[in-house]
């Protein structure tokens, strides 16, 4: 069903209007909004709440956002990025209101009698002690309320990223071991029992509510992995390992991005976070476990034959066929998946077929070459692959 | 639900068909050019640049410390700046982003000579910048004003000293950077290799050693430009001169001390990365008290609302905001959210364009009657102002939301469901604003070249030495060298305040004071014109332009460079054929003119 929202619009799946029915941001806008009351002219007032509403606008929803958590990792996040946004946004218009006294308090004599282009004003060599003495005292508080401000953030940075890990590390119950390539990503369910290790590609399905383990890796370049509704970003880089944790407290569909430029085709790079009930994960799991389906009809059979003689077999695995080769995503079930090339496209037959006839003209370097097949063998081998369920 | 689906696959078609590969490169490219040349090209030369052409005469001296080593440094910034901009123009611009970052960067990854191109125009301007840091060393501490003791000189000045002291220590780690994946690139050594020992995160370190410490290489000037609007218009002795300089010092000295805000996204332990989190919070101090500062000199002046103060509280308004999203990426957990997305796009131009690019306008418009004797029309530059900072509010403020909507940095496409579009837009909107703006401030400047007010030796009465001399200033700045008797020279001079004489007028002799107190040491000839600096700087460009095809033109530049250098040196002790060569360059009358002219003015 979930597979269907997503084929309609192009990878984004429709679970998007669970998120807009939270009203915390709106309670916030409206609260915002009285608060501007106070501001003196109407004209100010319009302006700021313009702006307000501008910003918040931009903040509401998505299933690509650090700050509609949807786990507890990036929920603590965007406490932290409210905690800071409300601080900062305080200094600022102190900062800025002083600025501005100063200049209408202060403006010379000659300045406000005309416009003049040279300055002739006397400097003022000989200050009040007085006044000097309060200023100085002034600064000196400001600074010191900067200083409190910065051990304040320091805290609660330092205390929330400790959480971020602490409470998660090895209480994983799934762990996953994430591979990044140009440009998509391999995605292998690891076990103790090596019979139920399974690879797939691009999406990544988690049970909701609990702690995964995802291990990092590259073997080309640097990646990035960012799943924003969930937990902030973990570099994959060649030679080192990354661990990094996630957890899905609401069901649904997040969206997640290579976020360290890779190459040409960085910005096709995308993977999709599954949060399903236990049971239905497991579901998944068993059948991604098995092998792939035997072809049930003569197409199927046909594309099958079409697979494993054309350069499909040197790139991709089909388990329970020949073909075994790891340079390319793992096709066993890639019928269960929703997109293809990364997110690039909804998982359809069109976009199958013009994928592998050409897909250079849909993601322009990437390292699948076109394969040339006459009509009947194309159409016979999307046959095939749509019922690799 | 089919016909939707065809409409989905039409609209796709239509979009993928326009694509190619080579379009794809060409888009990102320009935007690697853009950082590129921001960060190394416009950046710092322009602060730089500024600061060789004014602390000279505002610290009332004849000319900078080595004017050969000058110009040589000045070739060899000409001829990074022309590889690199060539190299784009054949299509063969750099490919992996202004960091290049391996081992994307690499020769596995990146075959073909893109990044060799990057990797020795980085080498070049640095060469460059560093012989400029070197220059305004030696001048500010030896060639100061007879009576300008270290506490007197002018925050600009001292603004450029701290800068040039962290070029000094900042750009050798870029050039070990850029030389070491240059050698992996020419001659395989594997520095950075993971598969044959080498580390691809140890770039990253040395990389961003010099890449934070460049942001307040840039800053740090644009520091002294305000310091130097804010008094003049103020009209008043700047507020906290001891604590200001203490704050550039202390800012220049904890820049070094946060790189790893860049690689809180890399597999570094937690208890590292705090410490780097803690640093970074606290260059805000500094920050913070030079604007207290800046805010109480205005609070207790009297103001003149001309352009370029116009101009610092633009910058008030832009760098404060940077400043405050600079904390909020400073903390580890935040920074994981944000680190690679629009967000920090956002921040980094508000302290860069609102930190450094809206003083430089502000110096532009004060000091532009020393540089050609007319005065800019007010009316222009504050239209300049309005359009520069609406449309820079309205290209970089979205981009924060959209970083926290998720999207990316340095991809040239996204997905219209990603509901990115609207505020994209916006952004392109603020950025023809901002374009207009610029395009203003050309027009400003050419047409007040030519028939801008006459604008006299001190148009503002400010307080600065340069304000002394001619506008435009004469080629040897001053003819009888100034003396200070305070930190505002030329507000605090008293009627009788004595020059000093007994300096050739027919040669560059310049005087020698002493680093504390500026009390008369000697006086020293500095060498004239030569040939010598830029056929050096053709031997540089040999060893590393040709250096990108074949290691054979380092020995053969080296040879080169020995033969230059011995010409240089050759030629420098003969102290009496100078003085000839200058006797013909400046005329004997033009330093009684303006003798006179100073009579006059008395």
């Amino acid at each position: 069903m979930r597979t269907r929202d997503i084929a309609g619009s192009a990878g984004i799946p429709a679970c998007i209007e669970r998120r807009e029915a939270r009203t915390t941001v709106s309670v916030l806008i409206a609260r915002l909004q009285a608060r501007n009351l106070a501001l003196p002219t109407r004209g100010l007032r319009f302006l700021s709440a313009a702006f307000l509403c501008l910003f918040f606008s931009g903040c509401r929803g998505g299933i690509q956002s650090a700050i509609d958590p949807a786990g507890p990792q990036a929920g603590r996040i965007s406490k932290l990025w409210w905690l800071m946004f409300y601080v900062c946004s305080v200094v600022f218009v102190l900062v800025i209101i002083a600025a501005l006294i100063a200049v209408v308090r202060s403006r010379s004599k000659q300045s406000k009698a005309a416009r003049v282009e040279k300055i002739t004003d006397k400097p003022k060599l000989s200050l009040s002690k007085a006044e000097e003495q309060r200023m100085t005292r002034t600064v000196q508080g400001a600074v010191a309320v900067t200083v409190v401000i910065l051990f304040v953030f320091l805290i609660a940075s330092f205390s929330i990223g400790r959480s971020l890990s602490s409470d998660m590390e090895n209480k994983g119950l799934v762990t996953i071991e994430v591979t990044g390539h140009q440009w998509w990503w391999e995605v292998r369910y690891m076990d103790t029992n090596p019979s139920k290790i399974f690879t797939t590609a691009n999406e990544i399905h988690i049970p909701v509510g609990q702690p995964v383990t995802l291990k990092l890796h590259s073997t080309d370049v640097i990646h990035s992995f960012w799943v924003p509704n969930l937990n902030g970003k973990k570099d994959l880089i060649p030679g080192k390992d990354a661990t990094i944790w996630l957890q899905a407290d609401q069901a649904g569909v997040y969206r997640g991005q290579c976020a360290e430029y890779c190459g040409l085709q960085h910005a096709h790079m995308a993977l999709f976070v599954f949060a399903e009930p236990v049971d239905k994960f497991n579901a998944w799991m068993d059948a991604q476990r098995a092998e792939s389906v035997a072809p049930s009809n003569e197409s199927e059979q046909r594309g099958q034959q079409v697979f494993l003689t054309s350069p499909c077999i040197m790139c991709h695995t089909i388990q329970g066929t020949q073909a075994n080769a790891t340079t390319g995503p793992n096709l066993t079930h890639v019928a269960s998946r929703s997109t293809i090339a990364a997110g690039t496209l909804p998982f359809t037959r069109g976009h199958l077929s013009g994928w592998i006839v050409d897909s250079q003209s849909i993601k322009p370097g990437n390292h699948m070459p076109p394969i040339a097949l006459n009509s009947e063998d194309v159409q016979a081998l999307l046959d095939y692959l749509q019922s690799l369920k | 639900m089919a016909k939707t689906e065809k409409r989905e696959e039409k609209k796709v078609v239509e979009t993928t068909r326009s694509l190619s590969e080579e379009s794809d490169r060409r888009e990102l490219e320009r935007t690697w050019v853009h950082g590129t040349t921001m960060m190394f090209l416009f950046a710092v030369p322009i602060m730089e640049g500024i600061g060789l052409y004014l602390v000279p005469l505002m610290i009332g001296t004849r000319n900078v410390a080595f004017p050969r080593m000058n110009a040589y440094g000045y070739f060899v910034y000409l001829f990074g700046g022309l590889l690199l901009y060539g190299g784009f123009l054949l299509n063969i611009g750099p490919d992996t982003g202004w960091f290049s970052y391996v081992p994307l960067a690499g020769p596995a990854f990146s075959p073909g000579k893109r990044v060799d191109i990057w990797a020795q125009m980085i080498t070049f301007t640095e060469i460059a910048a560093l012989v400029g840091a070197v220059e305004i060393i030696a001048t500010v501490f030896k060639q100061r004003a007879v009576g300008m003791s270290l506490n007197r000189i002018p925050l600009f000045v001292w603004s450029q000293v701290v800068t040039s002291f962290m070029i000094i220590f900042a750009m050798p780690a870029v050039m070990l950077a850029s030389g070491f994946l240059a050698m992996d690139r020419l001659v395989d050594t594997h520095f950075f290799n993971p598969a044959e020992g080498g580390d691809a995160l140890l770039y990253q370190h040395v990389f961003w050693f010099f890449g934070h410490p460049e942001v307040y290489i840039i800053f740090i000037p644009a520091l002294g430009f305000v310091s130097s609007i804010v008094v003049t218009f103020s009209r008043r002795k700047v507020f906290g001169y001891t604590p200001m300089v203490l704050s550039l010092i202390a800012t220049a000295f904890i820049g070094f001390g946060l790189w790893v805000h860049h690689m809180f996204a890399t597999p570094l332990p937690q208890l590292g990365q705090s410490f780097f989190t803690g640093a970074s919070m606290m260059i805000a101090i500094p920050s913070g008290v030079q604007i207290f500062c800046w805010i109480a000199s205005m609070w207790g002046g009297e103001l003149h609302l001309k352009t370029p103060l116009i101009f610092v509280l633009g910058f008030v308004f832009i760098f404060v905001i940077g400043g405050l999203s600079g904390l909020m990426l400073a903390a580890v957990p935040l920074d994981l959210q944000v680190h690679d997305t629009y967000f920090v796009v956002a921040h980094f131009h508000y302290v860069l364009i609102g930190g450094a690019v809206f003083p430089l306008f502000g110096a532009l418009h004060y000091w532009f009657p020393k540089w050609t004797g007319r005065m800019l029309s007010e009316r222009l530059g504050l239209w300049t102002f309005g359009l520069m900072f609406v449309g820079f509010n309205l290209v970089f403020f979205p981009m924060h939301q959209l970083g926290l909507k998720g999207m990316t940095r340095r991809i040239y496409t996204y997905l219209p469901e990603t509901g990115w579009g609207d505020l994209n837009m916006l952004a392109s909107i603020g950025a023809s604003v901002l374009t207009i703006g610029v395009l203003l401030f050309i027009i400003n400047f050419l047409y007040s070249r030519r028939a801008g007010v006459i604008a006299g030796d001190n148009p503002w009465n400010a307080d600065t030495l340069e304000w002394s001399t001619s506008s435009p200033p004469p080629s040897y700045n001053y003819v009888y060298l100034p003396t200070t008797q305070g930190r505002h020279a030329l507000w605090e001079k008293t009627e009788d305040a004595p020059v000093v004489v007994g300096l050739k007028t027919d040669c560059r002799e310049v005087l020698a004071t002493n680093v504390m107190d500026a009390e008369p040491d000697h006086a020293y000839q500095i060498p004239g014109p030569s040939i010598w600096p830029i056929l050096l700087a053709l031997a540089t460009a040999e060893s590393f332009g040709v250096g990108i095809f074949t290691p054979w033109a380092f020995p053969i530049g080296a040879v080169l460079a020995f033969a230059a250098f011995f010409g240089w040196f050759w030629s420098d002790p003969n102290s009496e054929n100078r003085e000839v060569k200058e006797r013909k360059v400046k005329p004997k009358p033009e330093p009684s003119v303006k003798l006179a002219q100073q009579e006059e003015g008395a």
